[in-house]
């Protein structure tokens, strides 16, 4: 999917968690996440400790839109 | 057009003090039949020996492989253009002597010819360690004459005395007859055959000059543009080799005149498919030449209305681009396309295994791949000679062992991985 | 001659221990054959059996890959066994890259003649196919008949030291080594009947795949994300309560556009998730989990971002053929470009 949406024209961030299915499958700008059922969260936090985790997370993927890529680039 | 193929079985070949085909046994007389060879003052010496199936016989450099047919009712003679003078074949009666060949061996070029191993490994993977061969056996002059001039000199050696071989069957009763007729545009909307879907075969021919030719009807195919003919020409050697080039995928003369997808186009036509026509297409050497062959490829295929077609190539690394080119502008205009290949992907396989690619290109059925490293046991009899393995193309120094056995790739021997679709080897 | 001892990895749903809310346990060895391993056993016959079966949840295993496969190679090691073989994993995406890790592994530091097994557009497939013997199967249980015959053939082959033929005539997913075999038919037949099923739609198999070019160049970097329309894409099957749109667990055949006007949280009572490949529990408790729909609220209103586009998709991405998830891809940019999106977040489960 990832591949198609920017090849259709768009950046695309690929959020997550098996980074190397991400490589594969074609993505060109990918940030790691958590955990596959919550890629973006974990329940173990608190709700204030697992906001700020997910904040951090989704600006990772923001300034990765916002960086110049030749090639696939996994963003850690 | 519409050609009668009589088939004449031929079981096994003797010498003797006359010519006639006895019984299925082709007898000749090898002295009466190279004196014409030895003619031609290019050709110091020259002669016949007979390779059996199963016998252990290594038989290189082979040149060409050619079957021996006559024509006995309708226009020209085989090899029009080139033995024969021009005429339009492909129609009336041909007699084939089947099971058999004429075998061209002997230093040419020298790193361009070919193996044929008569049993063992080898023999596996030539079609023509089934055939009874008579081989012509040749050593040139050394002259100075260039390879070129060689080279002419046993083309038309060989096409000569398999013509001449070949007049033994003219009154011969065939053991079987078979029929081909290939339909005019108008015969093409026929009621039988308006409803399949509309089929041609593109045959790509090795035309890459430095003795890597093919010549139709007599004209060097480099100096051509895209062309067609009806199928039926290609059976009475309209087509023939005069190629010097990796032995593995070079198309024979015995190819062209037993071309597989011709045959094979043949036994659909009418039932599954409507075979509409054969466009001959080159491979030269120049872009410019590939754009435009490839262009009119795809022109003649509109012009035929095709639906589908089926592309075979010669040879490999740069024609690997005329293929691709081929292929892509005819399915651009729609027309659902195969393509016959084969391999060179390195002695571990793991290479890329050609040159040029495109998505488009998604029915490909290979011949195997070249480079695939094969032993060949040594074998009680040499004819022509084994000064050349160790520089044949995928020889290499130190491909001769001392014990005779020769350790090369694939693509030394003769038709291994033929772009025709000639053999059942594949790869994956 | 005694038997080969055969180690057979399987994942806590072919353990029979549960499904996705199981996917989180961690290595344990059973004795002798569980589930899929009585099918090897006598796939096997004679010549080898399984002598143990190591069981792990495909969440734990990704999670925690590294502790995974030492944990596993040294349950491995203990049994001393002549053959390895995992899954087959079927189209388990998380099932197969496990089974193809293990693999590898046994086979590079173990040295013990190693197969898995799996469908041809499982993630595993493409991630290692190049490193072990990956037997092809179709894409459900239903074919494991078929597949512990195959696997047990290649294993033996493997085990005894004969040579491994093409993919094509040992039934392996092709790995790269391009190798030479004899068809039944010769290659102008082949090229005929190929020519007839592709004038017919019918299905062909091309004998030599063109190289994969398929990469797409990266877009040009956003350079200011306070001008900018984001919008939120994801195939973990997020989607409005009840599931109005019907999207299916797996093998989805569809996606869902879902208004998100006015939303400044995913919460459970207005959205869950129709993924059926991971444990629920944690996306039907709160969907910002997987569609950050909170956060990206949070930087609208900061003017981080210019703005959060009102309508997210949605498919899941599990068991869904790349030819569907291609057709969904592309209707979706159509959209997004309509809609004047500048960028897209994308997250997969």
């Amino acid at each position: 999917m990832v591949k198609e949406i920017e090849r259709a024209g768009l950046p695309v961030v690929h959020l997550c968690t098996v980074t190397p299915i991400s490589l594969t499958v074609g993505a060109n700008r990918i940030v790691p996440t958590i955990a596959i059922p919550y890629p973006l969260g974990n329940p173990e936090l608190s709700p204030e400790d697992e906001y700020k985790l997910r904040k951090g997370i989704v600006t990772k993927a923001l300034e990765a839109l916002t960086l110049e890529v030749e090639d696939q680039t996994v963003f850690e | 057009m519409k050609l009668e193929l009589g088939y004449i079985d031929i079981k096994g070949i003797r010498f003797d003090d006359y010519n006639a085909i006895e019984d299925g046994v082709l007898v000749v007389d090898p002295d009466e039949l190279v004196k014409p060879v030895l003619e031609d003052e290019l050709i110091k010496s020259a002669h016949f020996e007979i390779a059996t199936p199963g016998e252990s016989i290594r038989i290189t450099p082979v040149k060409d492989v050619i079957e021996p047919r006559v024509k006995v009712e309708g226009p020209g003679e085989i090899f029009p253009g080139m033995i024969a003078k021009v005429d339009t074949v492909g129609s009336g009666r041909t007699h084939v002597m089947r099971g058999m060949a004429v075998v061209t061996a002997g230093p040419i070029v020298g790193f361009q010819e070919g193996i044929i191993d008569m049993t063992g490994p080898g023999a596996d993977y030539t079609p023509f360690s089934q055939l009874h061969n008579l081989v012509l056996v040749m050593e040139m002059e050394d002259s100075g004459a260039s390879a070129h001039e060689y080279e002419k000199a046993a083309r038309m050696a060989g096409l000569a005395t398999a013509v001449r071989v070949g007049e033994l069957a003219r009154e011969l009763e065939p053991d079987e007859i078979e029929v081909f007729e290939t339909p005019t545009i108008a015969q093409s909307y026929s009621d039988e055959l308006k409803d399949l879907p509309r089929v041609a075969y593109v045959m790509m021919l090795q035309s890459q000059g430095l003795l890597h030719d093919t010549y139709v009807y007599g004209v060097d195919v480099k100096r051509t543009l895209t062309t067609m003919l009806s199928a039926t020409e290609v059976m009475d050697g309209a087509i023939v080799s005069g190629n010097c080039v990796s032995a593995c995928d070079k198309n024979t003369t015995y190819h062209h005149l037993n071309n597989p997808v011709i045959q094979d186009l043949f036994k659909q036509h009418g039932k599954t498919l409507n075979f509409v026509g054969t466009i001959i297409t080159n491979e030269n050497v120049y872009l410019a030449d590939k754009l435009r062959s490839s262009d009119w490829t795809a022109k003649l295929a509109g012009f035929l209305s095709l639906d589908a077609a089926i592309v075979s190539q010669e040879g490999f690394g740069n024609p690997d681009t005329d293929l691709i080119l081929n292929c892509k502008k005819l399915e651009a205009q729609g027309i659902k396309t195969v393509i016959i290949t084969d391999e060179y992907a390195g002695q571990d396989g793991k290479s890329q295994s050609l040159a040029d690619a495109d998505p488009a290109a998604d029915a490909v059925v290979t011949g195997g791949n070249a480079n695939q490293p094969i032993v060949l046991p040594p074998m009680d009899c040499v004819i022509g000679t084994l000064d050349y393995v160790d520089k044949i193309a995928g020889g290499h120094d130190g491909s001769l062992r001392p014990d005779g056995s020769i350790e090369a790739e694939l693509q030394v021997i003769t038709g291994a991985t033929n772009e025709m679709g000639f053999n059942r080897l594949s790869a994956r | 001659m005694s038997k080969f001892r055969v180690v057979h990895y399987i994942n806590q749903f072919f353990a029979q221990i549960g499904g996705e809310e199981k996917a989180d346990i961690p290595p344990e060895k059973r004795e002798g054959a569980v589930g899929p391993g009585l099918a090897f056993n006598k796939a096997f016959g004679d010549e080898a059996e399984v002598v143990s079966t190591i069981v792990c949840g495909d969440s734990w295993f990704n999670e925690n890959l590294e502790e995974a496969k030492n944990t596993i190679l040294d349950m491995i090691r203990e049994e001393k066994p002549d053959i390895f073989i995992a899954g087959p994993a079927f189209n388990a995406g998380r099932y197969g890259v496990a089974c193809g890790s293990i693999t590898e592994a046994v086979k590079t530091e173990l040295g013990i003649p190693a197969v898995t097994g799996m469908y041809i557009e499982n993630p595993g497939a493409d991630m290692f196919r190049e490193k072990v013997y990956i037997i092809e199967t179709k894409n459900s249980a239903a074919d494991m008949r078929k597949a512990a015959p195959k696997m047990a053939k290649l294993a033996l082959k493997l085990a005894k030291g004969e040579e491994v033929g093409a993919s094509a005539e040992d039934d392996y997913i092709p790995n790269g080594i391009r190798k030479n075999f004899f068809e039944k038919k010769r290659g102008s037949q082949r090229a005929v009947d190929m020519l007839l099923a592709k004038i017919n739609g019918k299905p062909y198999t091309t004998e030599y795949p063109m190289p994969d070019f398929d990469r797409v160049d990266p877009q040009p970097a956003i350079k200011d994300l306070s001008k900018v329309t984001i919008a939120l894409v994801t195939s973990g099957g997020i989607v409005p309560k009840g599931n109005p749109d019907h999207i299916e667990s797996s093998s989805a055949t569809k996606f869902g556009e879902y208004d998100i006007t006015g939303v400044d949280d995913l919460t459970a009572d207005g959205y869950e998730t129709a993924h059926g490949g991971y444990d629920p529990v944690y996306a039907n408790e709160d969907a910002d989990r997987v569609v950050p729909v909170d956060v990206m609220r949070e930087f609208e209103r900061e003017g981080v971002i210019g703005k959060l586009h009102n309508k997210f998709y949605s498919t899941t991405g599990n068991g869904t053929a790349v030819a569907s998830s291609k057709k969904f891809a592309e209707e979706i940019a159509k959209r997004l470009i309509a809609d004047e999106v500048d960028a897209v977040l994308l997250t997969s489960t």
